[in-house]
């Protein structure tokens, strides 16, 4: 019997109209984990680099985190792979919800998606009854009004379904899938989803997922649970309420309830051009409090999560729609006052965006017109209120007509495209991938490292436990480290102690270049772990004092799946899954020269000091000074095969003892 | 003859349907609890509490499985409370032949919430319910006794007028002589 994982995935070829359950090597499990870990196994082994994003060889991947299914509070999230539109590396974009462990109860993993349909498809998961329906009715409909229909029509209240919106189906470089109240939407899957012209699978199971060791497991998860109880108890009956509720605890911005000054006095307006400090004050926070009391129905969860992360927003007349925390995003772009721009939001899900991207893009656009780049015509029929030119961008993006057509492939192909100088205000993405408009004074070494080296493009799915910011004086750092039990290593509470606001001990050279290599790997990696077993990153990686951490995880896995590891070899399966990532993306061309962030992220930048964070970072990561693994790293792994595939295509080079070198970082951790 | 009354402890799982944030942790842990061995497998289709979801209309209800029934109703009434139309069907506790919930996957066979006999803390979908959707309560009643008397008598006045008190009498007595 297998445990916590099922064992199966289902295998659809759309070309050929073939599916196929099979069953899988539970050696993958012991090397990869499952969730992304397999995932990237899969891809390396099945899509050679020469694979356009929008070939019928590009695999389009749904997993279940290897937990999902499982009692583990806050573990639902699917994780889907494929090529990136925009970038043309590996998209891996997770969402919560309630789709993975419906998946796993219908006894299965993985869906894997080759070919492409001639017509509009869904596919239909029910336990072990799998088909491939005609989707032709529901051609532009709305992502989540997709799924209501499909539940109506199979009469299955409780199928799952994943879905996208018109955005998917028009092939927008950014659109999203959508699954239910979450979006699996960095990297543009719902594009590569809408050119396989898959429209939803929907997924119904009443199968069993077993656990090896279940008294073992159950106290931890229960232990979780009762932490979080507590943790509950000790909110103000406002935070309880919140918007962000529990999501708020010890997450690196604090967030509040109804204090969101955070966000819009940090995060920069427009297209990304200006911060407004000072922006937040009591008017604004009443009117924000007074919008969201008429609008919001309620505070929702993801499957087996305590965790109130979503809005549940219902308009007058319309549809409801969920919305979490990141609702900001287009009242800054837009620069809306007394708005939070939930008109936008609900055509936005519909069509199945990305809302990261979507409002830069706007942004955007509404640059290229002030600057005449876009002319009038460009541009006709555009309304005069803030909101609503939004939308009319939304639309026009969504349905790829006029100017959308262009805008739809992202800011930086946009800009190549549209030319007469538009690559100036294309300035906020890394890697062709917009990012969230930060743009911060003083550098900091370790978030250098992130948005440089991460290969997720998100900053919310790199950093994590160690504090973004130091706190103002000793005292407070004394405090914050004394229950601090999520460090793997008790030099990281040093490294904070000791890290001054300013003056000495302060950025962009404190902490040191050793030490932010260790923080940024040890951030990196709880992500890595969570995308393998489909743990919320929000009650682990992203949060600084979460309830699942280094120390318990090890266990959480191995009472659930019977497969014994320690701490040490957790780590090295991590590294593992990580180094064959990285060795994908560069198989596909990607090096040194793409890991930068935007030009003005920092106003202080210190060049000198930044090619040093890379050139060691990259030791410490056992890759060469161009961000390749070298071929010790990669055989230390087990990975033999890609060092040798690597060598074959000249991407390595065969000679002994390639500036190997193992730091005292690598070294301790094992 | 008017009953004595009797104390008997009454144990119900209030629901708060406002409250309920959809996470479906009841289901998970019911199941997990439910399984033999315990915790060694968790499928909410096995769970003894369901909660209805319809996110799209904001109805979230956990119902938790009452008796079964081999009937199905004659009619399923909807009810409109706050603007939003419920079936009536979302507040039945019941195993029915029009459903599949509170039944095993396998055989069919109806489920009963049992409040998770034997464990200490209570029934283990409240102590999961973080968001305080569903509260346990025990609560000790005063029970009339006169309803069961009643039905006795009139049963055993029936058997008295067809067989005579003395043939009941000696039926009586031979059966309790039997263990």
């Amino acid at each position: 019997m297998r445990y916590a994982e099922t064992g199966y995935n289902l295998e659809i070829d759309l070309s050929r109209g073939s599916i196929e359950r099979a069953e899988t090597d539970p050696g993958l499990t012991k090397l990869h984990l499952g969730g992304l870990g397999t995932n990237t196994k899969i891809m390396w082994d099945r899509v050679p680099p020469e694979v356009e994003p929008f070939s019928p060889d590009n695999l389009l991947i749904f997993s279940a985190g290897l937990l999902c299914g499982t009692c583990a509070p806050g573990c639902n999230r699917t994780i889907v792979t494929t090529i990136s539109p925009q970038t043309s590396l590996m998209a891996f974009s997770m969402a919560g919800g309630f789709w993975a462990k419906e998946l796993k109860y219908a006894g299965l993993d993985k869906v894997i998606i080759r070919g492409k349909s001639p017509d509009l498809v869904y596919l239909w998961i029910n336990n072990d009854k799998v088909e491939i329906r005609d989707a032709s009715h529901f051609h532009g409909k709305g992502a989540l009004e997709t799924a209501a229909l499909i539940q109506e029509e199979l009469k299955e209240p409780r199928a799952e379904v994943a879905s996208i919106g018109l955005a998917g189906e028009n092939r927008v470089y950014f659109a999203s899938i959508e699954l239910g109240k979450s979006s699996a939407s960095r990297g543009g899957c719902g594009a590569i989803m809408g050119d396989k012209k898959i429209k939803a699978i929907a997924v119904r199971g009443t199968k069993d997922v077993n656990i090896a060791r279940p008294v073992e497991f159950f106290e931890l998860c229960n232990g979780v649970m009762k932490k979080l109880r507590d943790d509950t108890d000790k909110l103000t009956p406002e935070a309880q309420r919140g918007f962000v509720d529990l999501y708020s605890w010890g997450s690196p911005a604090t967030l509040k309830e109804d204090d969101d000054s955070f966000h819009y006095d940090n995060f920069s307006w427009g297209n990304a051009r200006y911060r407004r400090k000072g922006y937040w004050n009591e008017e604004v926070e009443r009117k924000q409090v007074e919008i969201k009391k008429e609008l919001r129905e309620r505070q929702v969860s993801c499957y087996n999560c305590p965790v109130r992360c979503t809005g549940a927003i219902s308009l007058p007349g319309e549809q409801r729609f969920f919305l979490k925390c990141s609702g900001y995003t287009y009242v800054i772009a837009a620069e809306l006052e007394g708005s939070l721009g939930y008109r936008i939001w609900n055509v936005h899900n519909e069509y199945g965006m990305d809302g990261y991207s979507t409002p830069q893009v706007c942004a955007f656009a509404l640059e290229l017109y002030e600057n005449g780049i876009f002319t009038d015509d460009d541009m006709a029929g555009m309304p005069s209120d803030k909101e609503d030119r939004f939308i009319w961008l939304v639309h026009k993006i969504a349905r790829r007509e006029g100017i959308g057509d262009v805008l739809a492939d992202g800011i930086y192909w946009a800009a190549r495209q549209i030319g007469k100088g538009a690559e100036i205000y294309a300035q906020n993405t890394i890697k062709k991938n917009e990012q969230l408009p930060l743009k911060l004074g003083m550098l900091n070494p370790a978030y250098f490292l992130m948005y440089c080296t991460g290969e997720k493009l998100t900053i919310t799915q790199m950093e994590g436990q160690f504090p973004q910011t130091p706190l103002p004086t000793r005292e407070e750092r004394e405090a914050h480290v004394k229950d601090w039990v999520q460090v793997p290593d008790e030099k990281f509470k040093q490294y904070f102690l000791d890290w001054n606001p300013r003056g000495e001990n302060s950025n962009p050279y404190y902490p040191d270049i050793e030490a932010t290599c260790e923080i940024v790997d040890w951030q990196e990696k709880m992500h890595y772990i969570d995308d393998c077993t489909g743990m919320c990153a929000g009650l682990s990686s992203f949060v600084m004092k979460p309830p699942y951490h280094i120390h318990n995880i090890p266990t959480l896995i191995s009472s659930a799946t019977g497969m014994d590891m320690d701490k040490a070899e957790l780590w090295e399966i991590i590294t593992r899954n990580r180094t064959l990532l990285r060795a994908f993306n560069i198989r596909r061309g990607m090096r040194r020269k793409d890991e930068k962030p935007p030009k003005d992220h920092w106003k202080k930048r210190f060049p000198e000091l930044e090619e040093k964070l890379l050139d060691e970072y990259y030791k410490f990561k056992g890759w060469d000074n161009d961000g390749i693994p070298i071929k010790e790293t990669l055989n230390k792994l087990g990975l033999d095969y890609v060092s040798e595939d690597l060598l074959q295509r000249g991407i390595l080079a065969d000679k002994e003892d390639t500036s190997s070198r193992e730091t005292a970082g690598e070294k301790e951790k094992k | 003859m008017n009953g004595d009354k009797k104390r008997k402890t009454i144990k119900t799982i209030k629901v708060d349907v406002d409250k309920c944030n959809g996470c479906q942790a009841c289901e998970a842990v019911c199941s997990a609890f439910h399984a033999t061995p315990k915790y060694s497998s968790i499928n909410p289709a096995r769970s003894r509490i369901r909660v209805i979801r319809e996110p799209l209309k904001d109805i979230y209800i956990p119902v938790y499985a009452g008796d079964y029934t081999k009937a199905e109703c004659t009619g399923r009434e909807t009810y409109t409370i706050n603007g939003k139309e419920y079936s009536e069907c979302s507040f039945c506790r019941v195993a029915c032949p029009t459903r599949d919930i509170f039944k095993e996957p396998d055989s069919g066979l109806p489920l009963k919430c049992d409040m998770c006999e034997g464990e200490e803390g209570g029934p283990l979908c409240v102590q999961w319910c973080v968001a305080l959707a569903l509260t346990y309560e025990e609560r000790e009643e005063e029970v009339e006794e006169e309803v069961d008397r009643e039905e006795l008598e009139i049963g055993l006045e029936s058997l008295v007028n067809e067989y005579g008190l003395e043939k009941i009498m000696d039926s009586v007595a031979r059966m309790s002589m039997k263990d």
